[in-house]
């Protein structure tokens, strides 16, 4: 395969991965500030959410404060934010088009067929309603662009490459929400929890939609240091960071039994991995969640680098 | 102007027998379905993604060509003839350009002036002595046809460098079968389908003698911003080749490789659509970004075969086109089975006065210019426009060609009014491989959707149909 059609592949899965984590980010946000002050606490929750969709630096290069209005425009639909969901939908079909031999025909039309309707939202929602409506919708077309992918798509590298940058992505955004919401998350000899955080608990577990998960998994009501583990270690949980990792073994490792090599990728994958298996909560709390997620990030973006120079380039 | 030739009826209201199962199937057909399935259509090709970008318009980067859903049809006698008339044109065209970039008999003749090979901005001296491999220079050739009576087919141009158009002509069939099966079931349409086994064969066969029994062929893009873009990926799918662009190939020690997610891999055949201009920023423009700096070292080498090669264009332009049947006389000894529209060269003084007494009744198009850009349709022209085309013309009379303005046959269209008879032309592909000469049965008729227009381009407001050739 062309090492761009890989790279292209890559980044396709990786946007879509981004767009879907920003509408629950926003999602989430929403019902947290819809809730009476006294439930959440005083802190901006618009500010929260930039933070984790991590664009702290260029939005506060535009705004002075965030609210409801310039989030929710700079993280949904703003052209000058190239994360934006507006944006990564345009790069997700921009890289499906590069490379649309490569893709079924319904994965194919999932993108463009999305890049079309991304026009009937205009330059923004007109009201609450229709906002949560254009969330929902961004929500979807990830489930259709996975599900098509993993019902039509021949299982091949063209298919190993996609999932390896939605993998990469999602572990960096469930890293991100962690890294942001840690402080909530600490133990409870050491946190003074109130009811103040069960909304905030509540809201992380949204975003990476996992709050039903988590009452089948604990069968408990929420505990912070569940919350982390579910997030972290939990292997059968989709989206944290050991079943990401799970994954992006094995699709490492597919690529290289084809190709008959090994190589940096397959050594970083597995040692993340092994890491995450041989870690327990109590440990990763007496160390500090704060640190260990720092780490994690900076080992993902190893493996984003690591793929990148052995296949992409 | 004459009354336009309609291809569906006799000047009498006879439906001709070619098209007699189409109007029994439009006269059963309850109100409103054409109408039905043309919106169907429609949104298909957006769903696909069949879309073409016209340059030059801000807002609309993609854009769709207009399909009309009612077929334009040909009977197979007639397609016989033009297949014979096209094998012969494009076999005389490959001779030309071999001759010009070689022994130059054709110059010495006099047959065709020494200028206009050697003053033309197309004619690639890089090309000087170079054998290509197997001796072929266009293996893909877009010969467009216009008719203007019951018998005459006339050559309107010739396309030898990047002709474009034939996913069309695949699409039109596709969506056809898909919203009429109906139709289909009462006719015998000659497919259409096997074009790109047909293509790759021809691409395969004119491998260099350097590549191994099965040669790595791929297809060159200029990228996703192309105007036909569609075109090049549709294509790269359908003959399982890679589609590449320019930073996805190397050069090293005369080879050309691509870049793989399992490192360098040899490229033997590149079915290139990047025009000459933008293929070598080291051999042509220095500013191509699209390029592969050191491709034509390669091409020299003899390692690789570019399809269509470099150079062709000096077969293509509108000046030479005039000479074209003089060109088939003197390479094959034989008559042109297709005719050239009648053609006044304005180089030629005496040509000229009569084009500048005429221009009122005159075609008068730039030798260099495509796509319907650059030209008077004098009839439809006013004075104003025709003046100022006349000063053009008198400051650089060798930079255009005239033609008497066609009646261009018509064919029932689907418009806001009904059905109604619009101007069509054709371009069938020819492909030409070591072993033999290639054409699928039909090719793009183009079609000019507003009425009385004979500008069929699709940058200009024209539609395309499914063209069939069919037993009657």
């Amino acid at each position: 395969m062309l090492s761009r059609t890989a790279d292209n592949l890559y980044w396709l899965a990786r946007y879509i991965e981004r767009a879907e984590y920003l509408a629950r980010v926003l999602e989430a946000t929403m019902r947290l500030t819809a809730l009476p002050l006294a439930y959440v606490g005083t802190s901006n929750e618009w500010e929260t959410a930039v933070a984790t969709a991590g664009c702290r630096k260029s939005f506060f290069a535009r705004y002075d404060e965030a609210n409801e209005e310039n989030v929710t425009e700079f993280l949904a639909f703003s052209n000058d934010n190239p994360s934006s969901i507006r944006n990564c939908i345009e790069i997700a079909r921009q890289n499906a088009r590069s490379v649309r031999t490569a893709l079924t025909s319904e994965t194919w039309e999932t993108i463009n067929g999305a890049w079309l309707d991304l026009k009937r939202f205009g330059n923004g929602p007109t009201s609450r309603e229709e906002f949560l409506r254009f969330l929902h919708w961004v929500q979807e077309i990830s489930l259709r662009f996975d599900g098509s992918a993993y019902r039509t798509m021949l299982r091949n590298d063209v298919y190993w490459f996609s999932r390896l940058g939605l993998y990469i992505e999602r572990a960096d955004n469930t890293a991100r929400i962690l890294d942001v919401k840690y402080h909530m998350l600490l133990p409870a000899d050491e946190h003074v929890g109130g009811p103040l955080d069960y909304y905030q608990w509540a809201a992380i577990l949204r975003t990476v939609s996992a709050l039903t998960a988590y009452h089948w998994v604990y069968r408990e009501s929420l505990k912070p240091w569940l919350i982390a583990d579910l997030l972290i270690l939990n292997e059968q949980m989709p989206r944290s960071l050991a079943s990401c990792y799970e994954n992006l073994v094995r699709f490492c490792d597919s690529i290289a039994t084809a190709y008959g090599r090994q190589g940096l990728a397959q050594r970083q994958a597995r040692a993340v991995r092994t890491r995450l298996q041989n870690s327990r909560m109590e440990e990763i709390f007496q160390t500090g969640l704060h640190e260990f997620i720092g780490e994690f990030v900076s080992d993902n973006n190893a493996l984003g680098a690591a793929v990148s120079s052995q296949y992409l380039m | 102007m004459a009354v336009a030739f309609d291809e569906m009826r006799e000047t009498d209201g006879q439906v001709r027998p070619v098209y007699a199962g189409l109007d029994k199937w439009l006269s059963d057909l309850p109100p409103d379905v054409l109408d039905h399935r043309r919106r169907e259509a429609e949104f298909l090709f957006r769903r696909i993604g069949i879309t073409f970008a016209v340059y030059g318009e801000a807002d609309s980067t993609e854009r769709l060509i207009p399909f009309d859903v009612l077929p334009r049809i040909i009977s197979s006698a007639e397609w016989n003839t033009l297949r014979a008339g096209l094998e012969q044109r494009v076999k005389a065209i490959n001779l030309y350009i071999k001759d010009v970039y070689g022994r130059r008999e054709v110059l010495r003749a006099g047959i065709v002036p020494e200028d206009l090979v050697f003053q033309n901005p197309v004619f690639r001296p890089e090309m000087n002595g170079l054998h290509v491999p197997h001796d072929i220079y266009v293996h893909i050739a877009g010969i467009d046809i216009v008719r203007v009576d019951a018998d005459t087919f006339y050559v309107l141009e010739d396309n030898a460098r990047t002709p474009s158009g034939v996913s069309y002509m695949l699409e039109n069939r596709e969506i056809m079968m898909r919203l009429f099966p109906e139709l289909f079931s009462r006719h015998r349409v000659a497919p259409v389908e096997n074009y790109p086994d047909e293509l790759l064969a021809t691409l395969k066969s004119v491998a260099p003698k350097t590549a191994s029994s099965d040669p790595n062929v791929v297809l060159l893009t200029p990228g996703i911003y192309n105007s036909a873009y569609y075109e090049h990926s549709f294509l790269a799918d359908k003959l399982g080749v890679e589609l590449v662009e320019g930073r996805d190939v190397v050069v090293k020690g005369q080879v050309a490789y691509m870049r793989t997610t399992e490192g360098l891999k040899r490229i033997d055949v590149i079915y290139r659509r990047v025009d000459d201009d933008f293929l070598d920023p080291l051999a042509f423009r220095p500013d191509s970004a699209l390029g592969i700096p050191g491709l034509m070292s390669v091409y020299q080498a003899g390692n690789l075969t570019l399809a269509n090669a470099v150079g062709t264009g000096i077969a293509d332009d509108k000046a030479v086109y005039s000479y074209m049947p003089e060109i088939v006389k003197f390479y094959l000894g034989q008559e042109p089975i297709l005719k050239n529209v009648p053609t006044w060269r304005c180089r030629e003084p005496e040509h000229l006065s009569y084009v500048l007494d005429h221009l009122e009744d005159l075609v008068v198009k730039e030798v260099h210019g495509s796509g319907g850009y650059g030209m008077l349709i004098g009839p439809k022209s006013d004075q104003a426009t025709i003046a100022a085309f006349r000063a053009k013309l008198k400051s650089d009379p060798k930079n255009f060609i005239a033609q008497p303005t066609l009646a261009l046959s018509t064919c029932p269209t689907c418009v806001e009014e009904g059905v109604a008879p619009r101007h069509v032309d054709l371009r069938p592909f020819v492909l030409t491989g070591r072993d033999k000469i290639r054409i699928v049965p039909g090719g793009l008729t183009r079609v000019a959707l507003k009425r009385g227009s004979l500008v069929v381009n699709s940058s200009q407001g024209g539609g395309t149909k499914d063209t069939w050739v069919l037993d009657v």
